[in-house]
């Protein structure tokens, strides 16, 4: 009977380890699928994939940057000799185009004919640029030059500060003003919530009575359950234009704006972590930090805060991680710019309020797609470089006296 | 996760024996196939349709990996997305089954009641970026774009920028409601919705395609007699071999009684 029973035990103790490697393996996995995406990307061309850039053979321009790509189909870049070739108006041919001057008849069965009539148009304009797919590009035709494009590179994509990702035929992809966007508006909002949450978490731990803890503690955590999409909602008919009307903007959907949602939305968590270390201060220390003559006031500031501090900065983590991943509620009020924010008062773009709008129609495996598991991976080094600050802070803190 | 996947597949098996047929594609058809396949069952009880968004990207794959039936999408099929068909040896027939018409809408304090196509380009690529540029107070321009998701984004990019990109930095929103409710609280601003989204808190903008010689109001009526110019066909699309299949459904959306509902729906008909 004795030696069933520790069978029984032993049975349990491994299902216990299994499923603590189970869960172990399967954020390990997440964590190496993520990256394995993300990093595709520096292996990827800076023009569409299946898609190259053709120009007539007597150009001279070469070593095309992608933003000049850009500028060139923007017609902000209009002459040759502003990219170092001969002087002419530069002449932009997208693919389609072709079906405008040849019926789909003309260009044979299955387009056999059609890489020769892309051809023709090349060697009769010299100025043009094409871009074509791949597949049709007439690259062993005399009189058409391919254009070489590059790998996306790693500056580019850090340093960069435009993003526009459905850009064709090279998309801009620089996350820096994504980066900087969700720093900042997470930073204020804990700025705003820490002290605010503390303050609640002090007055409802010592302060507060007891009917008065025990109608605020449930409404605090209800507000915990509302979903961001609810809040998301609150902020654009609400706040946005209270921010507009307060600080007279011309546009309400801003930094600040996010920041106070944010706030609201970090407040329940900042609160219920911090009370409950807060009360767990034991009686006896209490008793003991009054009994010594102490005041109220010095007994909080003395000894149950600094008993509590490993718990206090857990809210505050918990609060910024909150904070940094929340998708709905920022999509919806901060304007979703991807400028490089100089002020409060500007609309800005986070990181995971890029993901989530445009995950659904990139392409699966593009650069685009890629780009933004990268962007996760980005959004995770910063949150695990949280989380490690934070435990060395509270580690740090020499628990003297108590 | 596993569980789903059966649940889906089971569902999925369910629903292929039961002589359905799966529509998927476009969020902006997404309202209007639902109606229609809604009213199609009332009238035929053995039929059963599935309807389901995605984005018109998503349906056109899915018809290439044979998980649809019917692609709905608010854009015409891409050469690449016809060449892949082609070489898995699938042939797609492309069947209009409505119009959807963009308006341009601004505050409805704005003086500026009407825009040509030229001036449009410009304030959504940023070269003009004061309402006094055309003829409007001296107040700042707010532009407000859809997120680049959105076939209505692609659409926008197509016809009234001519394929440059968006200002660098545009704000652009997750909903075609946001963007309403964007634009009604906020003076400058000027943003694009679908003509079904439209209500009195903002104001529409009569616009030219030939240089400012004509204005045009967005209105079913204009975009019927195609003087409106910023009008696009809503697509399904079918495999040919599927054709009997999905053929009973498609009639019925061109019936009378489909036209119909595709009124209703604030999309405009089809003649």
């Amino acid at each position: 009977m004795k030696r069933l029973g520790r069978i029984s035990e032993r049975m349990v103790e491994g299902v216990f380890t299994v499923s603590g490697a189970i869960t172990g393996v399967a954020i390990l996995l997440i964590v190496v699928f993520l990256f394995r995406e993300g990093l595709g990307l520096f292996n990827s061309p800076s023009v569409e994939n299946g898609y190259v850039l053709c120009v007539n053979a007597q150009n001279t321009a070469e070593n095309l940057t992608v933003a000049e790509i850009k500028r060139i189909f923007d017609a902000e870049i209009t002459s040759w000799q502003e990219l170092g070739g001969g002087n002419g108006e530069i002449m932009l041919f997208r693919f389609e185009e072709i079906f405008n001057i040849y019926a789909e008849e003309e260009l044979g069965e299955d387009y056999a004919l059609l890489p020769e009539k892309l051809g023709q148009v090349i060697v009769e304009n010299p100025n043009v640029i094409a871009y074509l797919p791949q597949q049709y590009a007439p690259t062993d035709m005399q009189g058409v030059k391919l254009l070489p494009v590059g790998n996306i590179n790693i500056s580019d994509f850090f340093g960069g500060k435009e993003w526009i990702p459905t850009a064709t035929p090279a998309p801009q992809l620089g996350v820096l003003p994504l980066i900087l966007g969700t720093l900042l508006v997470s930073i204020v909002a804990i700025l705003i919530a820490l002290p605010l949450g503390l303050g609640v978490a002090v007055y409802l731990s010592e302060l507060a009575g007891e009917r008065i803890r025990k109608l605020m503690k449930p409404t605090i955590e209800l507000l915990a359950g509302i979903p961001s999409v609810v809040y998301g909602f609150f902020g654009l008919v609400v706040l946005v234009p209270i921010v507009q009307k307060v600080f007279n903007l011309s546009v309400g959907e801003t930094a600040l704006t996010g920041s106070l949602i944010l706030a609201i939305m970090a407040l329940p968590t900042i609160i219920t972590v911090a009370e409950d270390a807060m009360r767990n201060t034991p009686r006896a220390m209490r008793e003991a930090s009054l009994a010594l003559g102490a005041t109220h006031w010095q007994t909080i500031y003395k000894v149950v805060i600094p008993y509590s501090a490993s718990g206090i900065s857990a809210a505050v983590v918990l609060g910024i991680g909150r904070a940094i991943g929340e998708t709905m509620a920022v999509l919806m009020v901060t304007g979703n710019a991807a400028v490089m924010p100089h002020s409060l008062f500007e609309p800005i773009r986070t990181i995971p309020a890029t993901i989530a709008a445009e995950l659904g129609e990139a392409p699966a495996g593009g650069a685009h797609y890629e780009s933004l598991f990268m962007l996760g991976c980005i959004l995770f080094v910063i949150t695990m470089i949280i989380s490690i600050t934070a435990e060395v802070i509270s580690k740090g803190q020499p628990d003297k006296g108590i | 996760m596993n569980r789903t996947i059966l649940i889906m597949a089971a569902a999925l098996l369910l629903v292929c024996n039961a002589n359905g047929q799966q529509v998927k594609g476009s969020d902006t058809v997404l309202p209007l196939s639902q109606k229609e396949a809604e009213n199609y069952m009332k009238t035929n009880s053995t039929a059963t349709v599935t309807v389901t968004g995605g984005g018109s990207g998503v349906g056109i794959s899915a018809l290439l990996t044979g998980t649809t039936d019917i692609a709905q999408s608010s854009r015409k099929i891409k050469f690449d997305e016809r060449q892949k068909l082609k070489t898995a040896g699938k042939t797609v027939k492309e069947t209009i089954i409505a119009w959807d018409a963009l308006s341009v809408v601004v505050h409805s304090a704005n003086k500026v009641g009407k825009l040509t196509r030229e001036q449009l380009e410009g304030i959504f690529t940023g070269k003009i970026t004061n309402w006094k540029e055309v003829g409007g107070d001296d107040l700042k321009i707010v532009p407000y774009s859809r997120e680049t998701s959105s076939g209505t984004y692609e659409f926008f990019k197509e016809s009234v920028l001519k394929n440059k990109n968006f200002m660098n930095g545009i704000m652009s929103m997750p909903a075609t409601g946001a963007i309403v409710q964007s634009v009604s609280q906020t003076k400058g601003a000027i943003g694009y919705i679908g003509l079904a989204y439209m209500n009195r808190s903002v104001k529409a903008i009569h616009v030219s395609y030939d240089g400012g010689k004509s204005y045009t109001e967005p209105s079913v009526a204009n975009a019927k007699s195609k003087t409106y110019p910023v009008v696009r066909p809503l697509y399904y699309y079918y495999e040919t071999k599927s054709e009997t299949k999905v053929k009973p459904f498609i009639d019925y959306i061109l019936s009378p009684a489909g036209q119909k509902i595709v009124a209703e729906t604030g999309f405009i008909t089809l003649n």
